[in-house]
């Protein structure tokens, strides 16, 4: 594949000049990130996981570092403008301009990984070492399992070119009031960027969390994004990813957690899709009472694609977890939904729910849903649910008999429909942020703009 | 807690209890020399006196077998299969000069299916349900090892038309239709298992259904495996043309040995206009011992074409047996309004391990699928639901359910889903939903409460669990299936 010659002399000319090349501990990183690389390629729909996601459209973009822009005004969003921690990244670089930590509270340290790198290699490589990697087997499961150990090139594609990122700890028992966000702005035409957002949330503490992914002029963009985060007994962590890039995009996210006991872990991921859009979720409930509530939605059309992947991993007994995803496809758009809860045979008194559902609004849109169960212990409540379908005739008659117009009958419907993923998210300004943005993803999908705050029906 | 500890201790009662099933029949067998090539393919064609156009299929369903590997997406473990440890063509020696009439059928052999509940009489009542003197009876193909024994009640059938035969006798006096059909649903380069049957099958049952004909009584196949080291690769096809309708049934069995032995059979059915195809399938091979050791390979590939309008097919099997169980009866819904149903319960015990589920791939408008799969695991089992529901874009109005629902008994078993769903048509449905969980305490506790043992409580909330597919089962099965899930299930769950 001439993708992966590509990488592997962008690997030869740029390693060399990476922040902390030469220090023991960074190079070990890289060198593992690229052997992994190396041992798994890219993955192709052979690979169970990459199915309904196609990654030979990696072929056609740039696959060197991103060149920004030159513009320098550019709006930035916020679940909380003005009142929150924010790092800002152009193009995958770290922008110290942009960003603006504040003040944090005792406890809690907010940093871009480069700097961080820059600071103290060694001590970099440590903070590193800390974070779950994501498997690519969870070592449970029955027979060959073809696919094994081949999915995670990408990921070590991003450890290899490790450089860029943030790192964010919070002290035991510090709440942080204000919400951490992390803003990426495409503004280059093409290329590549392999940030690493780390999480760490020590026992007792709380924070809230929003990742912004948006273009600002951004074209054919390539972001290959893993996170790592920590969620330490009784902790709380909600996260939200918004990503909303350009049509012509891809966007390829990895997000590993591991949840301690009695800790939750709250994930809410928003996409509107791009060339290739996938977020690959991996929770892992290793406490007893350890909790995770993780939801998305998406709203694609064009030809965008979103793929929303997840694996909640029950490790240990008595946790719950929950997970609602549901989104609208038009146009020529596709989507697809992979959800698998493993259950591990010690993780009795398992609660696992996990619902999936997409309305297709025409006739060439397309949706891929594959909701998993893998269940070794038995004394266990799971489902999962998953539907696909249109608009209900029957609910658009009654509104239409109201002297509402078809059109803003089809939009109060689809609001209805996505509303209900937003209301799983726990923090009222993710929330709100995220009703916002289904809001303007729905005006744009259909022409109209519906306040589902607001009386519609006019009485 | 103590209901657990029960059912512990209970799978293990059931799970020393023997295999009714599992007696060897001392019969004088024909046997093709082990291993596999082109020979004993030519071999096997020889043998039942074939036309050169049935060789020429089988070497390139062979030529094509070597090219492939075999698959391993399933979740089910089990040493690699040297298929040259086997032989491919195993017939009882009396057969050789096929008997004319029942009269003449090794009487060896007609014990060995009277001790398997099958009657090999024509009798029009059948055992169990005497005094049900109106019953319909039951047409038998009884397929021993790699050959056709005797078919029963052919003379009635062909009264109305109906072709029911050996798949051999069919080849031989309806090659017009073999040829039209056969490999017509499941193409010889289908898969690993589906090639390997085009190569080497050796007998299975023929249907043939006229235009407008309802077939007056319940067809159904008999497949015992006997030998040691063979496989069993048979073939069935099913035709119903327009306007007719079969239900059709089959079992198997084989004795107990410490062997693997191989199954790979392809069953083909083509519904046209306004027919209806109905399959039960009640499968009962040896599973193997309480430590996993023998028993069948079942890898088989099942296929419907609701080619014509308004045209159904409806699969329902139990599965019981079989140490593996690959198998995934599916529908291709090409005629406008055709419907396609898949019921199923899998009972995982010991080491079995089956992987199971149906494909229902919507082509033509207001198509619709249902799917209703009850899995049920216990000791160190593995079942795994496994299932595709396909929307093309032409498929205005298709519709489908899905609803799978697993059961554990034991903490060293597991139970799996994996359910595709693929849509490309914006006025389709597709609902899907699954459950896992165990039986609950609390209706345990309902039922002893009301006087039941644990023992009939379990049984009673199982059979409850399974209904909505037993129910589908023609009744001369019900009796059977409803034995099978009491002595797999009655005493392991309580």
């Amino acid at each position: 594949m001439a993708a992966i010659a590509t990488l592997k002399d962008l690997y030869e000319t740029l390693s060399p000049g990476l922040p902390g090349a030469g220090a023991a501990g960074l190079d070990r990183l890289r060198a593992d990130g690229y052997a992994r690389f190396l041992a798994d390629g890219i993955p192709t729909p052979k690979v169970e996981g990459w199915k309904y996601t196609n990654l030979r459209d990696l072929a056609g973009v740039s696959l060197a570092p991103a060149q920004p822009a030159a513009n320098t005004d550019i709006d930035l969003p916020s679940v909380a403008p003005g009142e929150t921690h924010r790092l800002v990244f152009v193009d995958g670089r770290f922008n110290a301009a942009l960003s603006a930590v504040g003040t944090l509270p005792q406890g809690v340290t907010l940093d871009s990984l480069r700097g961080l790198i820059e600071a103290s290699p060694a001590y970099a490589a440590e903070v590193l070492d800390r974070f779950p990697a994501p498997k690519s087997d969870t070592g449970l499961r029955v027979g060959p399992n073809p696919g094994r150990g081949q999915a995670l090139g990408l990921v070590g594609l991003n450890g290899a070119f490790l450089a860029e990122g943030a790192v964010l700890t919070v002290g035991e028992g510090v709440k942080l009031a204000q919400p951490v966000e992390f803003v990426f702005i495409a503004t280059a035409t093409d290329g590549a960027w392999h940030p690493r957002l780390l999480i760490d949330v020590a026992a007792g503490g709380e924070v809230t969390v929003a990742e912004h992914h948006v273009a600002r002029g951004g074209g054919a963009t390539f972001a290959n994004i893993v996170s790592g985060v920590r969620v330490g007994e009784g902790a709380i962590l909600r996260h939200a990813k918004f990503q909303e890039e350009a049509e012509t995009a891809l966007h390829l996210a990895s997000v590993t957690a591991t949840v301690a006991a009695s800790a939750t872990y709250e994930t809410f991921v928003l996409t509107t899709g791009g060339r290739l859009a996938r977020t690959d979720v991996q929770v892992r409930l290793e406490g007893s009472g350890a909790q995770t509530r993780v939801s998305g939605t998406y709203g694609v059309d064009g030809s965008r694609h979103a793929d929303f992947t997840s694996l909640i991993d029950h490790v240990a007994a008595n946790c719950t977890s929950r997970e609602v995803v549901k989104g609208v496809i038009d146009g020529r758009g596709r989507a697809v939904f992979q959800g698998k809860i493993i259950v591990r045979p010690d993780a009795q008194k398992t609660d696992g729910h996990q619902l999936n559902r997409a309305l297709l609004l025409s006739d060439t849109a397309e949706i891929d849903a594959k909701p998993e169960l893998e269940i070794y212990a038995d004394d266990v409540k799971c489902s999962h649910g998953a539907t696909a379908g249109e608009l209900d005739e029957e609910a658009l008659f009654y509104l239409r008999a109201r002297g509402i117009p078809a059109d803003t009958a089809r939009a109060l419907l689809i609001a209805a429909f996505l509303d209900e993923v937003a209301e799983e998210i726990g923090d009222e300004r993710l929330r709100g942020h995220a009703m916002a943005r289904i809001q303007e993803r729905i005006g744009r999908l259909t022409g109209i703009t519906v306040d589902t705050d607001a009386t519609v029906l006019g009485e | 807690m103590a209901a657990t500890e029960q059912t512990v201790e209970q799978v293990r009662a059931v799970t020393e209890q023997k295999y009714k099933y599992g007696f060897t029949t001392e019969i004088e067998s024909d046997l093709a020399p082990k291993g596999l090539n082109e020979d004993i393919v030519r071999f096997i064609s020889a043998k039942k006196g074939e036309p050169e156009w049935l060789l020429e299929w089988r070497l390139q369903a062979y030529r094509h077998w070597l090219t492939m590997e075999e698959p391993t997406w399933a979740m089910v473990d089990f040493p690699k299969i040297d298929y040259q440890d086997s032989h491919y063509y195993a017939a009882p020696k009396a057969a050789k000069d096929k008997p004319k009439s029942l009269d003449e059928v090794d009487p060896e052999l007609l014990a060995t299916y009277e001790k398997l509940g099958i009657p090999l009489k024509e009798q029009a009542i059948l055992a169990g349900v005497e005094g049900a003197g109106e019953m319909p009876a039951v047409a038998v193909d009884a397929v021993f090892d790699s050959v056709s024994v005797a078919t029963t009640f052919k003379k009635k059938l062909e009264e109305k038309g109906i072709i029911f035969c050996s798949i051999s006798e069919a080849i031989r006096e309806h090659p017009e239709l073999v040829r039209k059909y056969m490999g017509s649903v499941v193409p010889y380069s289908d898969n690993y298992y589906a090639t390997l049957n085009s190569a080497v099958f050796t007998d299975g049952s023929f249907v043939y259904i006229p235009k407008g004909v309802r077939c007056p009584m319940e067809l159904s196949t008999y497949f015992r495996i006997n030998a040691s080291n063979t496989g069993q690769f048979e073939r069935t096809l099913i035709i119903a043309d327009e306007g007719s309708y079969v239900s059709y049934l089959e079992g198997c069995t084989a004795p107990m040995r410490d062997e693997n032995q191989l199954h790979a059979a392809v069953v083909e059915l083509v519904a046209m206009d306004d027919a209806t195809i109905k399959y039960s399938t009640v499968q009962n091979w040896y599973p193997g011992d309480e430590n996993g050791k023998g028993g069948i390979y079942n890898f088989v590939t099942k296929r419907g074409a609701c080619r014509g309008k308004n045209s159904k097919i409806s699969w329902t099997q139990v599965e019981t047996g079989s140490a593996i169980t690959w198998k995934y009866p599916s529908c291709i819904l090409q005629g406008d309004n055709s419907v396609g149903e898949f019921y199923s319960v899998a009972i995982t015990n010991n080491y079995q391990q089956a992987d199971t589920g149906t494909k229902m791939i919507h082509i033509g408008k207001n198509t619709r699928s249902t799917i209703v799969a009850k899995g049920i695991s216990a000791g160190k089992a593995q079942s795994t639901y496994r299932g595709l529901v396909r929307i093309l874009p032409k498929a205005e109005g298709a519709r489908n359910y899905t609803q799978c629902d697993s059961l554990l008994i034991g903490d060293k078993c597991g139970a799996h889903t994996v359910p595709y769903i693929e849509s490309r048509n914006r006025t389709a449905r597709v609902e899907h939903e699954a459950t896992t969980a165990k039986i609950s305490e609390d209706q345990l506790f309902y039922c002893r409460a009301r006087g039941l043992s644990e023992e009939d409580a379990v049984g009673l909330i199982v059979n409850g669990f399974c209904r909505e597919v037993l129910k589908e089962l023609p009744m001369e099965f019900a009796v059977e299936a409803q034995k099978l899930v009491a002595i797999s299930l009655e005493g392991s769950v309580g």
